[in-house]
This record gives structure tokens, C-alpha cells and sequence, in this order.
């Protein structure tokens, strides 16, 4: 992906846009699902940025296919925040930024089956429109999490529930499953 | 034998740009910023070497939505070039996402056209200038045969380096009307024609605005010889008649 935006950029001295940069790597996936001495990507990839036209979001699969979404959450505890994101994203677009790191944590909150939220397993980054990509370090993430009072009501129990926590969020972040596109 | 399958095989490095040299040509073109975009003027003709064989050339083609694309020197290879950005806004508007191709992109396009060129020692023999507006960001660039750019708020090429620019550095300004812009482009066009032998008295001003771009009906500057010194002109010359 770095080398087609490098490339491109190269060219043209102008950012490659994301729709056209997703429509590359979808051909690339697609190969390897038709050539027999390949295997398929062990990814799926949300990908996100500005063009011309404003802020998009894609979802890409290992088979190749790439859709858009206004919001969307990927892994394998995927369906709760999909579910949260439903109701609330048609809003999304006249929402402050401030507002969508709200709703984001209040995603991934969904997805932690009543685990504790702290910035010690989650990750945010934001890209936008006067706002360069960069991701929050962990004490604005903690501070986030605090003020909008989503840590959960239960404490972690024991340890072992804490380490569990954790590889369930790598679990997340790691490969889609094998399942068919769920629209 | 050897000789025969060395040609066969590099043909097209060994021959390529050991004979190059133009043969219809354009001369200068000139490209100013002014307060709602850009203006460019260039004549319409293609010399044949020292004889004027081509009087309608049109040297100042549009780009897509945003660009005004002017050229110099060898005219088929202008076509050809004309022919690549064709192809180049056509994919640009079959993604039909919302982005489009500005003027600085397709400048940087072709400056890696004309580098790659002449690295293979086989040069689009032109010189270019493009203009345009997008966002409300005015842009005009140059291009030379061998790859060599700049940005700038006027630009001239061929002749016009060495007889417009030094009129525009004097009298250019940043909030230039339009008519302000053709006045100072047709001075330098003037000087032009009294200068340059390849000049001819018909030319065309293109306007490239956040709107769209037009392109004038050609017309002629009116031009003044009645200078005393041309009245006898021998008559200082000794041994003249």
C-alpha cells in the first residue's frame, strides 16, 4: 500500500486517493484467490481517509471484495459494536470529532462482553480534515475512557480474566473470519 | 552475425535518438497569473525550418476540467502528448469518484513524461507550459524538453525567455484584471513579432478561471515600422544601395 501511494504521489506531487488506493489492493487480493499456487490474504483490512470528496472508510476482504461503510468494525466480537454503530451512525456526519471517539469507545466497549476498558488494550487513532493521521497516546485514551465514564461497572476479578482481555482484543484486531461478506 | 543479432535485439536503444531534431515547430508561448486564474497567449504557426508552412496552428489545448496545457517546439509531438493526456483524463474520469486530476498533477505527469524521455535519449522535442485553477488555488508550471520544471506566476518559453520574461518581471503584479493581462501579454506578443522570425501575426489568449477556460478567435496585433530609421534604411551603411 505504501509503495502505490509513494508511486503515485511521484507522478502526480498529490495524495493517491483511498477509494482508488482499496480498488489496487483488492486486485492484488483477488489474485491470489484465482491462482492455484497461491493462498488468499490472511487479512481483512479497514482503511480509512481524506480525498477530494471528504472522509471514507472500506472494508477489504481476503477475497478480494471492498465495500464502503460510514461506520463498520471488523474481528471476531465484530457484531456488537456493528449493532451499537447501526443506531447511531446516520448521525455520524453532522457529529463532532470529539463526539465519533465517543461513539467509537462506546463500540469497543460492546465488544468487551462486560471486560473492563482501559487504554492499556485499546488503540485510537483519528485522521480528518486539518488533522494530520496520529495516534493518542495512552494517557489521553485513559482520560477519554474516564470522562466518558465507559470502564464498565466490574472490575477485573483476577489476573488471569486481565490476560484474557487482552489476547481477546488482539483476537479483534487479527483476522476476519472465513465467513461470507455479512451486509 | 554477431553485428546482425546486436540490431536485432537492441535496435531500439542503438537507433533510437541518434537522428532527432524537430521539424514543425511552434515558438514561444507565455503564461501569466492574474487575479481570477491564469491567461496564456501563443500564435498559431508551425514553421517548417525557416519557412512559416502552417498559419492555424492551435498551440493552447484545455486539460480536463481544470488545465490549460501550451506548447512549443516540434507540433507532433505536441499531438502526441495530447494523445497520452487524453488517455490520462479519460481513467481519471472513468473512476467518476469525485477526485479529478489538477493542474499540478498533470504538470508533475508530464514532467516525468518528458524526464523518462530523455533519459531513453528519445526527447518529446517541446517545451509546455500548464496553467489552471482548482480550490481556488491558481497554478501555472513549465516543462522543458529535458525534464527540467518550475512553478511560477509567469512563465514564458523559446524566445519568449529572453524577450517576455524581462517585460513581465517589470510589470507583472498579483492582482492583475483580466484585461490588465491581456494588455501585458499582447505587449510581450508584440515584441514577439518585431523579434522573433518565427512569429507570425495571428494569435490566440486562452483564459483559465475556477468557472472553465475559454479560448479567443484568433486575431492579429497591430503593429507599427514607420520608424524613422526604416524610412532609409541604407543610409548609413557605406557601400549599401
Amino acid at each position: 500500500m505504501r509503495s502505490e501511494c509513494i508511486n503515485y504521489g511521484y507522478t502526480y506531487e498529490s495524495p493517491l486517493p483511498v477509494g482508488r488506493l482499496v480498488y489496487q489492493l483488492a486486485d492484488k487480493a483477488q489474485v491470489c484467490t484465482q491462482r492455484s499456487w497461491k493462498r488468499p490474504y490472511g487479512v481483512g483490512l479497514l482503511v480509512a481517509g481524506l480525498d477530494e470528496s471528504g472522509a471514507h472508510l472500506y472494508n477489504n476482504c481476503p477475497s478480494g471484495n471492498y465495500f464502503e461503510y460510514q461506520a463498520f468494525a471488523i474481528g471476531s466480537r465484530s457484531q456488537a459494536a456493528k449493532t451499537y454503530l447501526e443506531r447511531k451512525f446516520e448521525k455520524f456526519t453532522e457529529s463532532s470529532r470529539d463526539d465519533l471517539v465517543k461513539d467509537a469507545l462506546f463500540a469497543i466497549r460492546e465488544t468487551l462482553q462486560g471486560e473492563k476498558l482501559t487504554s492499556s488494550v485499546c488503540t485510537i487513532a483519528v485522521v480528518g480534515v486539518g488533522e494530520a493521521f496520529n495516534i493518542l497516546d495512552q494517557e489521553t485514551v485513559q482520560a477519554l475512557i474516564n470522562e466518558f465514564e465507559i470502564s464498565g461497572e466490574e472490575a477485573p476479578i483476577n489476573e488471569s480474566v486481565a490476560e484474557q482481555s487482552v489476547g481477546d482484543d488482539q483476537r479483534s484486531a487479527a483476522a476476519e473470519e472465513a465467513a461470507p461478506m455479512d451486509i | 552475425m554477431i553485428l546482425r543479432w546486436i540490431l536485432y535485439y537492441h535496435q531500439k536503444e542503438i537507433l533510437r535518438g541518434l537522428i532527432e531534431y524537430p521539424y514543425v515547430t511552434g515558438t514561444s508561448i507565455i503564461g501569466i497569473k492574474y487575479k481570477d486564474g491564469i491567461l496564456m497567449a501563443a500564435d498559431m504557426g508551425g514553421s517548417y525550418g525557416s519557412t512559416i508552412r502552417y498559419k492555424s496552428v492551435e498551440r493552447l489545448k484545455q486539460v480536463g476540467k481544470h488545465s490549460l496545457i501550451g506548447a512549443s517546439g516540434e507540433i507532433s509531438d505536441f499531438q502526441e502528448i495530447l494523445k497520452y493526456l487524453d488517455e490520462l483524463i479519460l481513467h481519471d474520469n472513468m473512476w467518476d469518484d469525485g477526485n479529478s486530476l489538477g493542474p499540478k498533477e498533470v504538470h508533475n505527469y508530464l514532467t516525468r513524461v518528458m524526464y523518462n524521455r530523455r533519459n531513453k535519449f528519445d526527447p518529446l522535442w517541446n517545451s509546455l507550459v500548464i496553467g489552471g485553477v482548482k480550490n481556488g488555488q491558481k497554478y501555472l508550471g513549465s516543462v522543458s524538453m529535458i525534464g527540467v520544471h518550475y512553478e511560477d506566476d509567469h512563465l514564458a518559453t523559446g524566445f519568449g525567455n529572453h524577450l517576455a520574461r524581462p517585460i513581465l518581471r517589470e510589470e507583472w503584479r498579483e492582482d492583475l484584471s483580466f484585461e490588465e493581462g491581456v494588455k501585458l501579454l499582447e505587449k510581450c506578443m508584440r515584441n514577439l513579432l518585431y523579434r522573433d522570425r518565427s512569429a507570425v501575426n495571428k494569435l490566440q489568449i486562452a483564459k483559465i478561471t475556477e468557472e472553465g477556460l475559454t479560448v479567443s478567435q484568433p486575431y492579429s496585433l497591430k503593429t507599427f515600422w514607420n520608424f524613422a530609421a526604416f524610412q532609409n534604411p541604407t543610409v548609413g551603411a557605406t557601400g549599401s544601395w
